[in-house]
């Protein structure tokens, strides 16, 4: 492959013009499904601790509310989000344009349908069942084969890239690109029929869809953002590739430790263990290569608002992984296991971490598809806080009853319900900080729409259909 | 510099061993121990099962029970530690992560009776008045007092009763409580 020799180079406008549409529609489908995954949140933690209220509705049931909201988070908000920010990142660092914009969109739509079906399926009780894979096996397979495409467009890019170099960004994202459908599609095989085996799988699939699909992206719009707002290289290339290899070598096995005292045999479990453990290396690398980068610059952090979501969403990374590889221990597994603990370290996972890197990429990347400033400071302000609080009180609240949820019912002389009745003000707690993090998303979703929808002003492109036949001719 | 091919090649090397190790290498230490020999699950609990699975029960009571020694579990009557071949052909797994409420591998032998899951199903707080779990009111029926003589229904405590009405488990509640009961971890684990 000889990049870059006799075709044509394209300026960072020509990228972002040529990215407008396709990745607009992406995050902004992911915006739609994060406001109707946090009613069903405020539904959830609500239930927890007003059990009767909607209690005659079936189809509104703590058990399937609750699911539907993790698979419209992972599958709607992080992953339609996540694909256009990563589309965008890829234009850029490669210097080529989107590939297959026409076939994306087109993808795009049936993903969403794929959303809206699996959607209606959990709630009408047709769940599969399986933790992260609730969605009914064809619903997910369409969502798969939507992946595949941006999948072959990021291969596109690639091989019609116009830089030599590839920045440790675009390798985050090559594997992310690779390893989501792989995981899709082996998660989808009949073959896991027995259920101590299909338990293994789920969380093999599980843990890997977060640190195979959801960790890279993140890490890659960090890598990405951190430098660019600062205009200044990152810190180390040696640490960039022994952070990306020792995740692509650790993370892939960390699965089991989801089993720990399970009806699994016991080194399957010891093996994930000792993988989780060894995830401090890449994770304490990765840690080390940003906080080198943006020492010296943190008023940056306090001005850029995209800045401001990004480290803290970075730090959230660092923090939750670390406290990953200690929860993989026994003695520690053995206290918090089947308790809220793990409840919040996971939307510690899901939200300080990714949702966070992908307010701050949005941040970035819609000013410079719409050639539109935010139209206000103060309401950006306004989200970086609630959602911060929000999640900050989410977690101690959670965790911290957690622990003590976790002595109490490995203590036999504690009856059960006193396990359960010391956790309700904290649950009461967490649908608190549920509304502040719904605020958050409704400031958010404002400033979205208030970019794409200026009346008075004269539209930057062509409408909808034109552009999409547009989009198939290019 | 990276080349393209130690990239490709390390990205799907990485995922593939890992992918045997975690979920085809279990299989086959598992599978054969499981599946034989047959195992006969009669019609009203494997519809239980679905049931079960549709009403999400499983995101608040996990079921695998871990050894005596590590956590209580043993000590709080949730039976023996559960083994692969407890599990037998039921799918999805329904093994959990959570104990919002008890752990259910062995519910059937504490509460073997269903009167005790038809009350706690249409209202939890009928018997335990600190429960959180939803009640599962449209698995029963509320006819009146006077259809359907030698059914009694549900024995309510005076603040649940319907005036002139009474409450009748329908056939998903039958199948439901089927299941539930047959959970059972008394027996040894090996067989």
């Amino acid at each position: 492959m000889d990049p870059g020799s006799n075709q044509p180079s394209y300026s960072v406008s020509d990228l972002d013009r040529k990215a407008r549409f396709v990745v607009l529609f992406l995050i902004f489908s992911g915006v739609f499904w994060l406001l109707f995954g946090t009613l069903l949140a405020l539904f959830a933690s609500l239930k927890m601790h007003l059990p009767d209220w909607l209690g005659t509705a079936g189809w509104l049931t703590f058990g399937r509310v609750r699911p539907l909201h993790l698979n419209t988070m992972v599958y709607g908000w992080a992953s339609l989000t996540g694909a256009g920010v990563s589309l965008w990142m890829l234009s850029r660092l490669l210097k080529a344009p989107i590939m297959l914009r026409g076939y994306i969109v087109l993808a795009g739509v049936v993903w969403n349908i794929a959303l809206l079906l699996g959607s209606i399926q959990i709630l009408a009780g047709f769940s599969r069942g399986i933790e992260w894979l609730e969605f009914p096996v064809a619903t997910m397979v369409a969502i798969v084969l939507c992946v595949i495409i941006i999948s072959v467009s990021v291969l596109l890019m690639l091989i019609n890239r116009r830089v030599k170099q590839l920045y440790v960004s675009v390798w985050y994202l090559i594997a992310a690109f690779l390893w989501f459908p792989l995981l899709g599609l082996v998660s989808s095989l009949p073959i896991f029929d027995t259920p101590t085996v299909q338990a293994g799988m789920n969380w093999w699939y599980a843990h890997n869809a977060l640190g195979l699909w959801f960790t890279p992206v993140g890490l890659a719009a960090a890598y990405y953002f951190i430098p660019k707002v600062l205009g200044r290289p990152i810190y180390s290339y040696g640490l960039s590739l022994l952070g990306f290899w020792g995740l692509a070598l650790f993370y892939n096995w960390n699965g089991f430790h989801h089993l720990i005292g399970g009806p699994v045999p016991t080194w399957f479990v010891t093996i994930s263990i000792s993988a989780s453990v060894m995830m401090v290396i890449p994770v304490v690398v990765v840690a080390v290569n940003h906080h080198m980068t943006v020492v010296g610059s943190f008023r940056a952090v306090v001005n850029s608002p995209t800045l401001r979501f990004v480290v803290f969403a970075a730090m959230s990374y660092t923090f939750v992984s670390l406290q990953g590889a200690a929860q993989a221990l026994r003695s520690f597994n053995e206290v918090i296991h089947f308790t809220h603990f793990v409840v919040a370290h996971a939307h510690i996972g899901m939200y300080a971490f990714v949702t966070m890197m992908l307010f701050g990429a949005c941040y970035y990347i819609i000013p410079r598809v719409t050639m539109r400033e935010w139209h206000s400071k103060g309401l950006i302000k306004w989200h970086f806080w609630l959602t911060a609080i929000g999640i900050i009180i989410y977690a101690g609240a959670l965790q911290g009853i957690g622990v003590f949820q976790g002595f109490a019912m490995n203590d036999p002389e504690v009856p059960f319900t006193d396990t359960v009745t010391m956790t309700i003000p904290y649950l009461v707690a967490r649908s608190v900080s549920g509304f502040l993090m719904t605020a958050g998303h409704l400031i958010f979703a404002w400033l979205m729409f208030r970019m794409v929808y200026r009346p008075g002003e004269q539209p930057a492109s062509p409408l909808v259909w034109n552009k999409i036949r547009e989009e198939f001719a290019s | 510099m990276m080349r393209n091919t130690i990239l490709l090649f390390g990205i799907i090397a990485t995922f593939a061993i890992a992918m045997f190790g975690l979920t085809i290498l279990p299989k086959m230490f598992i599978d054969k121990a499981v599946k034989e020999p047959d195992y006969y699950t009669p019609f009203e609990v494997t519809e239980g099962h679905r049931i079960f699975v549709r009403e999400g029960c499983i995101y608040c009571h996990s079921k695998q029970v871990r050894a005596e020694g590590f956590g209580a579990d043993f000590e709080r009557g949730w039976g023996r530690a559960s083994v692969a071949t407890d599990y037998r052909n039921l799918l999805p797994h329904n093994l959990g992560t959570m104990r919002t409420g008890p752990d259910l591998a062995n519910i059937g032998a504490r509460q073997p009776g269903r009167d005790w899951h038809y009350l706690n199903l249409y209202q939890p707080r009928a018997i335990n008045e600190h429960s959180i779990m939803p009640p599962f009111s449209w698995l029963f029926e509320v006819v009146s007092e006077d259809a359907r003589p030698g059914d009694e229904g549900l024995r309510l405590p005076e603040a649940y009763r319907i005036p002139g009405m009474k409450v009748l488990p329908t056939d998903e509640a039958h199948s439901l409580v089927a299941y539930l009961i047959s959970l059972d971890q008394q027996t040894a684990g090996v067989d």
